[in-house]
């Protein structure tokens, strides 16, 4: 109180005050004379604490509801995956120590999941990636509604998972399902869609496709329209066709574009689980019969909310989070190496 | 001057960052403080009680008028119900809520595969309904399902499934079959395996396109539905692969199954209900809440095509209950709408409208199906039939993990025998081995 009373007192000489003459931080703020004098010490020390924390508060929200909904429940199913808990007692868990997770290596039921979130991974997202790739090259050319194309690619993404998947069903409905029917036109015996190994693995990967084909497409356009055109004008005085212009100009300026659609997907492919659920319609957690279908999520679902085990489901979700992280350290070596060779 | 208003715009911006995110903060702890029990004010506004009734699938109250009539009679009370339409969604969410104390509703549905759990897990986050009625009023064996082993009431009887056979008469008169209900009945008394024999016949001279019965499952749920002993014994010990009862369904199912008379669809499914719509199959099983399900898949085409008979044996598949958890904020209103909605009168309300059966005997005198659906089903004495096998199914033993083992054996086993061609071994080594993942064996 009594510094700031003698800086008011004293304008003129607090300009040239020396840091011993006045201790004290508004002494100081004073002898650098960049703020107002007087009262502007507090504010200065404000003004400077503002600058500090409030970038931290406007981005707080978001890690406040991070840690919410993704860092404690995350934490907490780690928990969890150590216990014996059943959802009709949460209360009543009990230490289980790593049970949970020698009890799935052991199981035949998680393998299968695994591998079949592999094989429909792959059956789905191979595809797709190209036909977007091609979908994207046909796109760039220069056509009448181009946008009228590129929103019509987008649509299939904007629908609900469940309507389409519900449409998808009735096309793959073995008896009197529409694909049937024209297998049958063309003299093909029809296949039990939903019961077949290979079959059911097929239809839901066309779901997958179907939805996302158009979103990667967009991605990759964005990607092509950034490359310069000189690129192409030079490899066409050089006499390269179009399909040599797409393969040796396209191909290597779209790698960044391509490992992120790579990535992106992998993830997709790993979560995979409202098709497959509502492609299964009734028990549809089961993934078919056989489980020929039932993929991590499913059976992370299967166990926790149908069969109430969820310590076990717990356990499930964290092996399908290390399986990502896998992935992801996958992903980084692999751009360390691209970004290298270039 | 400049730089004042930057530095007070930013405080501002500061004080709105803060402001939001104790906001969101406090919105949150609002939330679970509050729960949805008592939206629409509670008791502030207007003097008014909002009741909530957590429901399942189509509970027919809100079709039949009651929430409209019992507002009627009591001006302070406001009724809204939450639907959630899948049974295996609906369950582990009101467990959770349950168990946590928050969210639930006034009124919570129990279905009968998990009254069980309910019983045995959740007694004391259910209000003792027992002293609050007259027991006398239900079926016995209703109210032994819902009851706990030292005599506490959680749940009061809604509906129940008394079994019959529905079945296409004008399909049956194609394919040279008895047509009369009453003789088709004495046909196949007593016993599922004759049912079955009738099938086979039925298969020989078929319409073209279609079966005999919709799928092998339904022919097992139906049978077990009339044995005493299903998956647990009386001490609640888990003995399904011991168990005569199960042993007898899976036989008659895997008949239907191997024997080529199933339209091999999946109940509850899409292509299921265009199988009504198409009329692919000939019979189904037929508890009381199917009714108004085939009248509304099968539509217009299937007007006086349809008729009813006798089940082979006495059976009860599905029904409810419904509870008051003791989260209830509005306790003593809830239980006497509990009450009110369960009383015999308004059973008898609900199966005039939806043909859902009263599990109150004394309402089986006064029963009126809708004339709409009486005409739909031949004229056949709907009332009569479901009444005669209420009267006579006996008091099954159900246990805690009734329904996933349930969904083991006829959507693991049933079905890789019927629709992928395995042998009825291996259809049960694959329904035991998915029944010992879902016991944690």
């Amino acid at each position: 109180m009594s510094s700031s009373k003698q800086a008011l007192a004293h304008p003129a000489s607090s300009a040239d005050a020396a840091p011993g003459d006045k201790p004290g931080a508004a002494g100081r703020a004073n002898g650098r004379g960049t703020p107002p004098p007087g009262s502007s010490s507090w504010r200065s020390r404000l003004y400077r604490w503002d600058m500090k924390a409030s970038p931290y508060a406007f981005i707080s929200p978001f890690f406040i509801v991070f840690g919410a909904f993704s860092l404690i429940p995350l934490l907490y199913t780690a928990w969890y995956s150590l216990h014996n808990v059943q959802l009709a007692n949460l209360d009543g868990q009990t230490w289980a120590g790593l049970d949970n997770y020698e009890n799935l290596l052991s199981s035949d039921f998680f393998w299968n999941a695994l591998w079949n979130t592999f094989t429909i991974g792959v059956i789905s997202t191979v595809p797709q990636l190209l036909m977007a790739i091609g979908l994207a090259h046909l796109l760039n050319y220069k056509l009448r509604g181009s946008t009228v194309w590129r929103v019509v690619m987008l649509t299939p993404y904007a629908t609900s998972v469940a309507a389409a998947t519900l449409v998808f069903v009735l096309l793959y409905s073995w008896d009197g399902g529409m694909i049937n029917w024209l297998l049958d036109f063309v003299g093909i015996d029809p296949v039990n869609w939903r019961e077949s190994d290979w079959g059911s693995q097929f239809a839901v990967s066309s779901i997958v496709i179907w939805r996302w084909t158009g979103y990667n497409a967009l991605i990759y356009l964005a990607a092509m329209q950034a490359i310069p055109v000189d690129l192409y004008e030079s490899a066409a005085i050089d006499g390269a066709n179009r399909w040599q212009q797409f393969i040796h100009v396209t191909i290597p300026q779209l790698r960044p574009t391509i490992l992120f659609t790579v990535v992106v997907s992998t993830i997709g492919a790993t979560q995979l689980f409202g098709e497959p659920l509502l492609f299964g319609g009734v028990s549809g957690s089961k993934g078919g019969s056989e489980h020929q279908y039932q993929t991590l999520g499913l059976y992370m679902y299967d166990q926790g909310w149908i069969i109430g085990n969820l310590g076990k489901a717990s356990a499930i979700a964290w092996s399908m989070f290390l399986i990502l992280l896998i992935v992801a350290v996958i992903q980084l070596l692999i751009s360390r190496r691209l970004r290298k060779s270039q | 001057m400049r730089t004042s208003t930057r530095r007070s715009r930013r405080l501002m911006a500061l004080a709105a960052a803060a402001a939001l995110t104790t906001g969101l903060l406090a919105g949150c702890a609002e939330d679970s403080d509050d729960g949805s029990s008592n939206e629409g004010g509670g008791n502030g506004g207007g003097g008014k009680t909002t009741l909530t009734i957590g429901t399942f699938g189509v509970f027919g109250y809100k079709q039949a008028g009651l929430y409209d009539e019992y507002m009627k009679l009591h001006p302070d009370i406001n009724i809204k119900e939450n639907v959630t339409t899948r049974t295996d969604v609906y369950w582990p969410k009101t467990l959770t809520r349950l168990q946590a104390g928050a969210g639930t509703d006034d009124i919570q549905a129990i279905e009968v595969g998990n009254v069980t759990e309910a019983v045995q897990t959740q007694a004391d986050k259910f209000v003792d309904l027992g002293k609050e009625v007259d027991k006398s009023q239900w079926l016995d064996w209703k109210n032994a399902q819902a009851t706990t082993k030292d005599g506490k009431l959680i749940g009061l009887g809604t509906d129940i499934g008394p079994m019959a056979i529905c079945y296409r008469k004008d399909l049956f008169e194609k394919a040279g079959l008895e047509t009369d209900r009453t003789k088709l009945a004495e046909q196949w008394k007593g016993d599922w395996g004759k049912y079955v024999d009738l099938g086979k016949d039925y298969m020989k001279k078929a319409p073209s396109g279609t079966k005999f019965v919709d799928s092998a499952s339904s022919v097992y749920n139906a049978a077990l539905g009339g044995e005493v002993e299903r998956y647990y014994d009386k001490d609640g010990n888990v003995v399904w692969d011991k168990s005569a009862g199960v042993k007898k369904a899976w036989d008659v199912a895997m008949d239907v199954a191997t024997s080529n008379m199933s339209a091999k669809l999946k109940q509850f499914d899409k292509p299921w209900d265009q199988g009504y719509a198409n009329g692919t199959f000939a019979t189904v099983a037929c508890p009381a809440w199917m009714i108004g399900y085939i009248q509304e898949k099968s539509g217009e085409a299937g007007k006086g095509k349809w008729d009813v008979a006798a089940a082979p044996t006495a059976a009860n598949w599905g029904g409810s209950f419904i509870g008051v958890p003791t989260a209830s904020k509005h306790q003593k209103e809830a239980v006497e709408l509990a009450k009110w909605l369960t009383a015999p009168e308004q059973q008898a309300k609900v199966f005039a409208k939806q043909a859902s059966f009263p599990s109150a005997p004394s309402s089986y005198s006064s029963l009126k199906p809708a004339a709409a659906t009486q005409a739909y089903f031949s004229d056949a004495p709907i009332t009569e039939i479901f009444s005669a096998s209420a009267n006579t199914i006996p008091t099954q033993y159900l246990g805690t993990k009734d329904q996933p083992i349930g969904t083991a054996i006829t959507d693991i086993g049933i079905l890789q025998v019927e629709q992928k061609g395995k042998s009825p071994e291996q259809g049960w080594d694959a329904a035991t081995n998915e029944i010992k993942d879902v016991l944690g064996q």
